[in-house]
């Protein structure tokens, strides 16, 4: 009973030294398992007088208590120091790169055609699309350019014989929805145009985005609105300067060509807009009322008016894009830059 | 149309400098493409006279001058030029003089004579494209020690404007100056042009025979004429200016009358005309060698110009060679005609011609200038060639010429297009500033459109007049109101959108080729492929329509691979044309192409080369889009330009909708790609088409499954195995699962190794091992019956 302390003393110090779990283990049976030491103690309180039993009973137990706190600390801090050396041995090099496919893109023109579907989708615009080997009546006749107008000479056509050719605009397809839905109307027509031109800044096949509007009291300022919201939007800039310069198209009148300030120098004269400070984007109008009675609307009841815009260029002048035929030789080295 | 800004100032001159002066011009619709100085940059170069003139004592070619500049002391020069001579008026760059190019002009000595300064040829001051032959020789009339840049003006620049083809009254000074003035509300001062009173009765015979192409025709005989004469310097730089070559006295002054006032003319040799004039249409098959050395076959539907031997000229296009005016001229037959635009249209260009005169008369030219400008011709050739004119011979056709028309513009229109009410006085200035006459009747103008407009005949187009000059940037803007309208929406089919944004998360690219290809590619992928050909292609290797995006993605891969690109995979949609034109069709295709590793490099992964399933995985996953990939088959097919074991056709419910295949080792090496190319198309509408879900409840009850290993033949397609085992394994299967096909160690050659997964829940009980084991024997039974399989032990 005397050795009590220094039992209790050897016990703690075998408990610092305890260096893992299973050394901590054989500590805990040699001094408090059943066999152990101070469980020894305990057994032998049975040799002690009635009144000396109590009080001894008490001082083994508190030290035993003490003990199995001693040997859950040290438990707790040998459990950590294990996990953190297994961890350790678990590190990865985490910038290494992931593994399985990267993803790859849209081409520029798609993503460009998409963003300008959706602007005017937000709107209520539908998407119309059609053929592209067009007739004679779709593509010239019905937008009120008759055979021999100074007009055809505008737009190189591509032909397949004296009535059928590749479109040259998509205003064929506005043609046919004026034919076939009553108004009001609202749609855009993307796709495929082709002309008979091939240089610097000309490629034979480019995209369009054609658009129309036809209700009762739609007016020109109405064109003007729309054009000015859609350029701010699409450039996302909403004090980029927009002007309206008179021109001519068979199919609308009034006509305009639409210009933006260049968005590469800001207007103040550089290479692009050729020192002019002005980006011509795009050609709009009201609706002729030939092209109207061509398709079957009634020009006093309805007004419409309408636009058109080559994908390309905006997509270059939003992009930065410098050469325009890049579009076509579908170089991974450039399709990627629009990831 | 390209005009001198001076000029263009002296019939409208608003206080703008030439960039806003351009601007004002752009503004009113006629769009300024560039302005150009009309002169490099010089300085230091005067009008000097030639006073004494003498052979260099040391050189054949070289003279010795003495020339007065002004300055009160002779200075001498060396010149080398043969045409030199004294009396001359010359320009004279001074020592210290610096010439186009920055050549600068100092002291020297030739062959030992000192030369200070230099006598210019026209060329040497940018005046003149090429070499000039010999110094330019000025006029007497030229103020010795002048500045020759002041003297001609050439601190001028040339306005290009680009016009669009219904404003063919804009192709003259006149036009422009009518709208500079209207635009930027400047008066507008016409030169004027008097009557040129005839001093004999010579005339030469006019019979107009096509009224409808020729409503109005007029003559003018000026006889003795010296036509060696040279125009006038200030004529011949306003034509240069407007990028006019000055050719003879004739010929300048019809080009400078059309520029001035618009109106064509054409001058022929009197001498060579025979009887009379006749305007007619031409007989088929009559000849005419034009005046640029073309000879060509005319038809009925030319309008031409004859006299009794045969046709002179094609009307309001170009002359004949042998009726112009030659060095030999001694007497001239001046022509001032309106055609009409319709006889004129097209007619240039079916003779591969496009000339300043078919370009007016196409577009419309005034036909009451007709007169004002033969007599402007007139009078500006007796000053220059001298000659007797004789009158005026006209005819006139009331009936054919166009009709003054009058245009009704009611107010409430005019304010609902624009979307704002102009002022009364703002739309009568306009109206007026355009030589448009209007009355008002109520709430309608009643406009008197003018004759040289052809463009303008309906109310449309007096609303677009009055916006344009009015300022279209002064208008309102507004948002278009509309009704909200919610439309249904078709769920059950994919947008094209959604399908290619899949393909791109499959790490492929979009490309975008042309629709027309090398007819060689294309019969090399689709030998019996027939699409239709342009009938004026850009290029041989852009002649015909595509008739399977195989070609456009094949030739987007050759381009990469020839650029060490190594992994390529990109994908399509578009268009692809089938048939002849009378039966074509056009359909929408989706297509895919694969080649090269099937990983991008990586620290981790093998460098494996694709193969068929890899692009079949990538297009199956396109198909379960649609939600029934049930409907879908693959079905072993030859095609022409795929492996003839490696290439499936795909069908939906039945109907073929494209191909899938490893393009053939054949095909491959007549287009020189050395790795394995494996490609896909299909319709788009098979791909977008789609079904709604429909829900099924979930079972409660467990679910049971059994994996079964089968030995069939090799030659046994897996997938019609499987459908026979499904169709077998009763209502209950829920799922099943291809986990293994094998063949090799432990299979008898020949045969192969098919193990599947089938699972099966009942929705209300818990099934029975009883049930499994009879749903097993049967299907079993079934595989064994119609493939031959066996279960492996």
């Amino acid at each position: 009973m005397d050795h009590l302390p220094a039992l209790v003393n050897e016990a703690r110090a075998a408990i610092a030294a305890a260096e893992d779990a299973q050394a901590l283990d054989q500590v805990r049976v040699r001094f408090l398992g059943k066999k152990g030491e101070i469980t020894a103690l305990l057994k032998g309180l049975g040799r002690l007088s009635a009144e000396e039993r109590p009080a001894a009973g008490e001082r083994i137990n508190e030290a035993k208590q003490a003990l199995q706190a001693d040997l859950d600390q040290r438990k707790q801090v040998i459990d950590e120091a294990a996990l953190q050396a297994k961890l350790e041995t678990e590190r990865i090099d985490v910038t290494l790169p992931g593994r399985g496919e990267i993803s790859g893109g849209l081409h520029p023109v798609t993503r460009t055609l998409e963003r300008i579907e959706s602007l005017f989708q937000h709107i209520g615009f539908e998407v119309a699309v059609g053929p592209e080997i067009e007739d004679d009546f779709h593509n010239f006749e019905a937008l009120n350019i008759p055979a021999h107008h100074p007009a055809r000479g505008m737009a190189d056509t591509f032909y397949f014989d004296a009535t059928r050719l590749l479109r040259t605009h998509t205003s064929p397809v506005q043609v046919r929805t004026m034919q076939s839905q009553e108004p009001p109307i609202r749609i855009v027509c993307p796709g495929r145009v082709y002309r008979s031109d091939s240089d610097l800044t000309h490629t034979p096949m480019f995209h369009q985005v054609e658009g129309l509007l036809v209700d009762e009291g739609v007016s020109f300022a109405d064109l003007k609105g729309t054009i000015a919201d859609f350029l701010h939007a699409f450039f996302e800039r909403d004090d980029l300067e927009v002007r309206f310069r008179p021109s001519y198209f068979p199919f609308t009148e009034p006509s305009a060509e639409v210009d933006i300030q260049c968005v590469m120098c800001r207007g103040e004269g550089c290479r692009v807009c050729s020192q002019s400070g002005w980006l011509e984007v795009m050609g709009c109008g009201m609706v002729h009322p030939a092209v109207f009675r061509h398709s079957g609307i009634d020009p006093e009841r309805y007004t419409g008016f309408a636009f058109g815009m080559g994908a390309e260029r905006l997509a270059m002048l939003r992009y930065g894009v410098n050469d325009l035929r890049l579009f076509f030789d579908n170089d991974l080295r450039f399709l990627s830059q629009f990831n | 149309m390209k005009f001198s800004e001076a000029w263009l100032r002296e019939w409208a001159s608003p206080a703008l400098e030439t960039r806003a002066l351009a601007d004002a011009i752009t503004m009113a619709g006629l769009e300024v493409d560039a302005i150009e100085p009309v002169a490099a940059a010089f300085h230091g170069v005067v009008v000097a006279t030639v006073i004494d003139k003498s052979p260099h004592p040391d050189a054949d070619k070289l003279n010795v001058c003495q020339v007065d500049d002004g300055s009160g002391e002779p200075v001498q020069v060396v010149c080398g030029a043969p045409n030199v001579d004294v009396g001359q008026r010359v320009p004279f760059a001074r020592v210290g003089a610096v010439l186009p190019d920055d050549f600068k002009i100092k002291k020297a000595k030739l062959r030992g004579v000192e030369s200070r300064g230099m006598i210019c040829s026209a060329s040497e001051l940018g005046l003149e494209e090429g070499h000039s032959e010999g110094i330019y020789v000025l006029s007497p009339d030229a103020p010795t020690g002048q500045d020759f840049r002041t003297w001609l003006g050439l601190d001028d620049h040339a306005i290009d404007v680009d016009l669009t083809p219904n404003r063919g009254d804009c192709l003259s000074l006149r036009g422009v100056a009518r709208e500079v003035g209207s635009v930027t509300g400047t008066k507008v001062s016409e030169p004027t042009v008097s009557t040129v009173v005839a001093r004999n009765n010579a005339q030469f015979p006019v019979s107009v025979r096509d009224g409808e192409g020729c409503p109005r025709y007029l003559g003018r005989v000026i006889r003795d004429v010296d036509v060696s004469a040279k125009a006038p310097l200030w004529m011949r730089e306003r034509l240069r200016r407007s990028g006019i070559r000055s050719i003879d006295p004739a010929v300048d002054v019809t080009n400078y009358v059309m520029l001035e006032l618009g109106q064509p003319m054409h001058a022929f040799d009197l001498d060579s005309l025979e009887g009379g004039i006749e305007v007619r249409r031409a007989v088929v098959g009559e000849r005419l060698t034009l005046l640029d050395g073309q000879e060509v076959t005319l038809d009925d539907s030319t309008l031409v110009i004859a006299d009794r031997s045969g046709p002179l000229a094609i009307a309001g296009v170009m002359g004949g060679e042998s009726s112009g005016v030659t060095p030999r001229t001694r007497h001239l037959f001046l022509e001032a005609a309106f055609f009409s635009p319709l006889a004129v249209a097209g007619k240039a260009r079916d003779f591969g011609l496009h000339t300043d005169a078919s370009h007016r008369f196409e577009r419309g030219v005034d036909p009451d200038i007709t007169r004002t400008a033969m007599e402007r011709a007139t009078e500006l050739l007796l000053s220059i060639v001298g000659g007797a004119p004789g009158p005026i011979t006209e005819v006139r056709n009331p009936a054919t010429l166009p009709h003054r028309s009058s245009v009704e513009l009611r107010r409430d229109r005019l304010t609902s297009c624009l979307g704002v009410r102009l002022a009364d006085e703002e739309i009568q200035r306009i109206f007026r500033s355009l030589g448009m006459t209007s009355s008002v009747s109520g709430q309608t103008w009643h406009v008197q459109v003018p004759s040289w407009r052809f463009d303008v005949s309906i109310e449309e187009d007096l609303i677009e007049e009055l916006a344009r000059i009015h300022g279209y940037n002064r208008l309102p803007a507004t948002r278009p109101e509309a009704r909200l309208w919610l439309k249904a929406d078709d769920e059950a089919t994919q947008p094209l959108k959604r399908l290619r944004r899949h393909m791109v998360s499959r790490g492929y690219q979009e490309a975008v080729t042309y629709s027309f290809v090398s007819p060689e590619l294309q019969s090399l992928i689709v030998p019996e492929g027939v699409s239709p050909a342009l009938a004026n292609p850009i290029s041989s290797d852009m002649s015909v329509m595509r008739h399977s995006l195989f070609p456009g993605l094949i030739k987007a891969l050759t381009h990469n691979l020839n650029r060490q690109q190594q992994r390529v995979r990109l994908f399509e949609t578009g268009l692809v044309f089938q048939g002849a034109l009378d039966d074509l069709i056009q359909t929408p295709m989706f297509g895919g192409l694969i080649c090269g590793p099937r990983s991008a490099e990586g620290w981790s992964v093998s460098r494996e080369g694709v193969d068929f399933f890899d692009l079949k995985g990538d297009l199956e996953s396109l198909m379960a889009m649609t939600g029934c990939m049930e409907e879908w088959t693959f079905v072993p097919a030859p095609h022409p330009a795929l492996h003839p074991g490696r290439s499936a056709r795909l069908e939906r419910d039945g109907v073929p909708v494209g191909w899938l295949g490893a393009l053939h080792p054949d095909v491959r090496s007549q287009l020189d790609i050395k790795p394995d190319v494996y490609v896909f198309e299909v319709e788009q509408e098979a791909l977008t088409r789609g079904v709604i879900p429909k829900f099924t409840p979930l079972s409660r009850y467990p679910e049971v499954r059994r994996d079964l290993a089968f030995l069939v033949d090799e030659g046994v397609g897996v997938t019609p195995l499987v459908e026979a085992i499904r169709a077998q394994a009763g209502e209950w299967l829920t799922r099943w699962q291809l986990f293994d096909v094998y063949q090799g160690a432990g299979v008898e050659e020949g045969t192969k190794s098919v193990a599947l997964g089938l699972t099966w829940q009942h929705p209300s009980r818990t099934l029975n091992d009883e049930e499994i084991n009879q749903l097993i024997a049967d299907v079993v039974q079934a595989a064994q019956a119609r493939f031959g399989a066996r279960l492996r032990s």
